[in-house]
């Protein structure tokens, strides 16, 4: 029979002791107050669009004599000179005017340079550029939305108002050009290296070719490979809605498997360069300067299923510090020369048709094999588009902020993965 | 990385005998396996410091093309790798004297007095240490988000010199812990006040271990992508630079600030271990 | 001396203030500031309000978990992997390395000295498809013309480990090179052969060290986005990646907010519980060397 032991009295002081001392309660107090206060605490929104800017804003600005300038890569006419890369036109351009550009290609994806600037931007400061090329389809647009654009003073922009297409005057992104000129405009397709490929590619269907398999790289925003997939169901990306967007997610997925990675601008031109990729989505003028610059074999295809239409956008970010030098330049590329050297160099849709004749007039003064090529580029429907060219493309999906969200969270993940 | 070398450990006993002389083969496995570690280490090494003498024709750098030493030469021609370059270097500059001087003084407190709190000082310390960096740069992010503090130069002073500022804590406090108490008890019985012992006293005798604390400050702040990545805004330093590169190309101007900042930093820890040894004897 | 003492009690805390505030405010206050933005909602124009959205969490694990579990369970393997590999080597480095042991590890740690983004871009340049290692294996008919290594999930996880072996040989090394060498003499005194030895001393007597380098290699490894950043591509993102690209170029930061904190969640498990079992000492000693 076992008797029973008495309880040591040290063990029972452990069990009954309080655990929760007084000193506890503060420590608990402390972090619930902290907690409150920190749930006070929101994230400001960056709409401070209903501002209007002062109309005295042009009044008191000059020249400054300096010009930081952000750009695309492939974007503009190059030269090499004692082994480092010029821009002949923006030296033209310095010479003439006395500022000089410090260019930059710094915007290799809309939404990426757009979050390096936006808190500069929010905060009301210098974002560190005074000239930016954006795109339309939903990055302009929340630009403009969000006001943190300036305002053009028209009376400075004597060669816009002269010299540029209609389509590029009035867009509807932007009534009246109040905050921003095309800068070009150009297509989103496929390029390819046929000797690598072994075969044509003209239809997205290509794309689900076995052979291509980890071979296809697409662009990795959150806008371009969505559409495409769009497209190649045969949704007209601009009027669709969310059951077509789920529809398109579910497509992108099967399609995934195919691909090697996602890229942006740069990264597209050195998959392709290096062989990495042998297909890749594109910009339709990118390919012209790559075939210069040492990978001549690659092409460009706008697939039977349609090409989305875009346009780039010079605009000046609120804040800059020398809006005038940019103002300048936005107006100088609109002179037919300016726009014809442009045009022969990056191989885009020119906002100014009068580039047509410029290049003519080169070509008769040309010689032989030079001719032949500026009356490539002239007859080139990359270029120099017809109503007709155009029927086939479609435009991006322009999304509310609210859009936006649902758009991202469907697509993202996928294009994450 | 530093490594701080220690006392010498005695002399290993010699391994014991295998039987059989037959068996003796199997005695060179792992020699050979560690010296092909070596190697396996030492291959991309190899590799920058190879190519960063290849003379590129075009702006691929993936065949060998012949030997040059022009990259050397023209190692500031990209200007935005150059300002990346010279920013990590000021980043780096700055945020290690923040750090050693902090983390010194957390070192000290850690390691030699008793106070009330301290269990949860140490808890936080340790926490800095082994929270992932993805999560110190994500919370900083949204400390500046929330505050609308534009990210640039400042943000990446203050997130480097927060992760820095524990390893420092941990090096010194080593050191702090090993001191032998009786030389500045003399001190004190000579008629030193608190403040000359430890000026005179102290500090000298805690020197290697602050200077190590340092040494680690300055590699973790310049070699550091991801912390940066999150609280940089627009301004580059060199490893975001190099991130960048690599979807494009990296050229070979990097290949030869790499082998330039391996050397350097070969040479100064082989300094500091000599330099000990040399004081050990 | 007790005229000073009022004041001398002051000294610790005056000693550890700026350490401690500094680390407060810009260590401890973003975790807060990053907890309260994970419950969150609204979107970068119109601001973000504080309403309790658990959603966050739960949309995070909808749309990513993906990502999540591929990251734990490339952390699991790569931490095996490491394991296996580092540990014959710091075994030897310990137990043969006589008086170049030092020598040696500094051998090993050397190439570290090279910028972490620099070695894995140099990875991506051993790896190329062209490049000077596989381009003459397939002009040599070696390897078929499509054949890939970078953009897999084999590159990924080669420049994982590879980046993450010496967090593994440290903590190994620092465990094996304290254990007294006649402990083995005695087992072969007892006629225990060089495995049976192996397995019952050494191991067990290692296994500080192998738990120390468990962990400080399993944490970097699942928050790590460089190398399937630079050698990774579809199908090998990881939820490092997912987090930065959502914070800086989607500016959800409530959803980004949210999927940090379950990572954390996830890896602060299993560092207290490893903290509770084990004590810091091992980990806090690893990291000054």
């Amino acid at each position: 029979m076992t008797t029973k032991r008495p309880i040591d009295p040290a063990l029972l002081r452990g069990l009954t002791m309080p655990r929760f001392s007084r000193r506890d309660a503060l420590r608990g107090a402390g972090l619930l107050g902290a907690s409150a206060f920190l749930a006070a605490c929101g994230v400001e929104g960056s709409s401070g669009g209903d501002k209007p800017q002062e109309s005295g804003f042009w009044a008191g600005k000059t020249k400054a004599g300096v010009l930081n300038f952000a750009n695309w890569p492939l974007y503009m006419d190059t030269a090499k000179s004692g082994g480092k890369t010029v821009y002949p036109s923006l030296q033209a351009f310095t010479k003439e005017t006395g500022i000089k550009i410090n260019y930059k290609e710094v915007i290799n994806e809309n939404d990426a340079f757009l979050g390096k600037i936006n808190p500069s931007l929010k905060a009301g400061q210098d974002p560190g550029w005074d000239l930016i090329v954006i795109t339309n389809g939903g990055p302009i647009e929340k630009l403009i939305r969000q006001g943190f654009l300036v305002e053009l003073d028209q009376s400075k922009l004597p060669n816009f108002q002269k010299y540029a297409a209609a389509a590029a005057k009035n867009p509807g992104y932007d009534p009246g050009n109040k905050y921003t000129l095309a800068w070009q405009s150009g297509l989103v397709g496929l390029a390819y290296n046929p000797k690598l490929t072994k075969k044509e590619i003209t239809s997205l269907k290509d794309l689900y070719d076995p052979a291509f398999k980890g071979k296809i790289t697409m662009f990795g925003d959150s806008t371009d490979f969505p559409t495409l997939v769009m497209i190649g169901l045969g949704i007209d990306p601009a009027t669709s809605k969310e059951e077509d967007w789920k529809r398109t997610a579910t497509e992108m997925k099967k399609l995934r498997p195919q691909l090697r990675g996602f890229v942006d601008n740069a990264g597209m031109a050195e998959a392709l360069s290096s062989g990495n990729a042998w297909i890749s989505q594109a910009y339709s003028g990118d390919i012209y300067q790559l075939n210069i610059s040492g990978s001549p074999d690659i092409k460009f295809v706008i697939p039977k299923e349609g090409a989305t239409y875009w346009t780039d956008n010079m605009a000046i970010p609120k804040g800059a510090k020398h809006p005038v030098d940019a103002i300048t330049y936005m107006d100088y590329v609109y002179r037919p020369d300016v726009a014809a050297t442009l045009a022969e160099a990056i191989d885009y849709i020119t906002p100014v048709p009068s580039a047509k004749e410029q290049l003519q007039a080169k070509a008769a003064k040309a010689s032989a094999k030079e001719r032949q090529a500026i009356e490539d580029l002239i007859a080139s429907p990359l270029i120099f588009p017809t109503e007709a060219d155009l029927a086939n493309t479609k435009r991006y999906r322009s999304l509310t902020v609210e859009e936006e969200q649902v758009w991202n969270r469907i697509f993202e993940p996928i294009v994450q993965s | 990385m530093t490594v701080a070398t220690r006392e010498a450990p005695p002399e290993v006993a010699p391994a014991p005998a295998v039987p059989g002389g037959r068996r003796r083969w199997t005695r060179l496995i792992l020699p050979t396996y560690t010296w092909l570690m070596i190697l396996y280490f030492s291959l991309p090494i190899l590799v920058m410091i190879v190519f960063g003498f290849n003379d590129t024709k075009g702006r691929l750098n993936l065949r060998w093309q012949g030997f040059t030493l022009h990259w050397y030469t023209d190692l500031f021609s990209i200007p935005a790798l150059t300002t990346a370059l010279r920013n990590s270097l000021i980043i780096a500059v700055i945020s290690t004297v923040i750090s050693t001087v902090i983390g010194t003084m957390i070192g000290l407190a850690l390691g030699r007095y008793r106070f009330r709190g301290k269990g949860a000082y140490d808890l936080m310390i340790f926490s800095a240490i082994s929270a992932p960096e993805l999560v110190l740069g994500a919370s900083l992010l949204s400390l500046f988000v929330t505050t609308q503090f534009v990210r640039g130069f400042v943000t990446i002073v203050i997130a480097h010199v927060a992760f820095s500022v524990s390893f420092v804590a941990v090096t010194v406090r080593a050191r702090v812990l090993g001191l032998d108490p009786s030389l500045e008890e003399a001190a004190q019985d000579l008629g030193a006040d608190p403040w000359t012992t430890f000026r005179k006293i102290t500090l000298p005798l805690l020197a290697p271990g602050i200077v190590a604390g340092a040494l680690l400050a300055f590699a973790l702040s310049i070699d550091d992508y991801v912390v940066t990545s999150f609280v940089n805004g627009q301004v580059e330093t060199f490893p975001i630079w190099v991130y960048g590169a690599t979807r494009i190309g990296v050229p070979p101007q990097v290949n030869v600030m790499g082998t330039l900042i391996f050397l350097g930093g070969a040479a100064i820890a082989v300094g500091n271990a000599l330099l000990a040894r040399r004081q050990r004897a | 001396m007790s005229a000073r003492g009022g004041r001398a009690r002051l000294v610790p805390y005056l000693v550890g203030l700026p350490g401690g505030l500094w680390l407060v405010l810009f260590f401890v206050v973003p975790l807060l500031v990053m907890f309260s933005l994970s419950l969150q909602s609204g979107n970068a124009e119109e601001g973000f309000r504080f309403t309790w959205a658990w959603s966050n969490y739960t949309d995070a694990w909808d749309f990513y978990s993906t990502q999540f579990i591929r990251s734990i369970v490339y952390a699991l393997i790569v931490t095996g992997l490491c394991l296996v590999l580092a540990y014959p080597t710091a075994y030897w480095i310990a137990f043969y390395g006589g008086a170049r042991k030092t020598t040696y590890l500094f051998l090993i740690l050397l190439p570290f000295f090279v910028s972490f983004v620099i070695r894995t871009a140099s990875w991506k340049f051993i790896l190329n498809d062209e490049g000077f290692l596989l381009g003459p294996l397939k002009d040599a008919g070696l390897l078929p013309q499509d054949f890939h290594l970078l953009a897999t999930t084999t590159a990924v996880l080669g420049g994982l480990t590879y980046n993450y072996l010496p967090f593994m040989v440290l903590p190994l090394y620092v465990a094996l090179e304290r254990i007294d060498p006649s402990l083995v003499e005695a087992a072969h005194d007892l006629y225990a052969g060089r495995a049976s030895a192996f397995r019952r001393v050494v191991l067990p007597l290692s296994l500080p060290g192998v738990f120390a380098g468990v962990l400080i290699t399993f944490v970097p490894v699942a928050s790590d986005f460089v190398n399937s950043g630079i050698l990774g591509g579809t199908q090998t993102t990881m939820i490092g990646n997912v987090i930065q690209t959502v914070y800086l170029r989607n500016n959800d930061y409530p959803l980004a907010s949210a999927m940090s904190f379950l990572l954390m969640a996830a890896l602060l498990v299993g560092i207290f519980t490893y903290a509770r079992a084990l004590g810091t000492e091992q980990v806090m000693e690893v990291s000054q060397r």
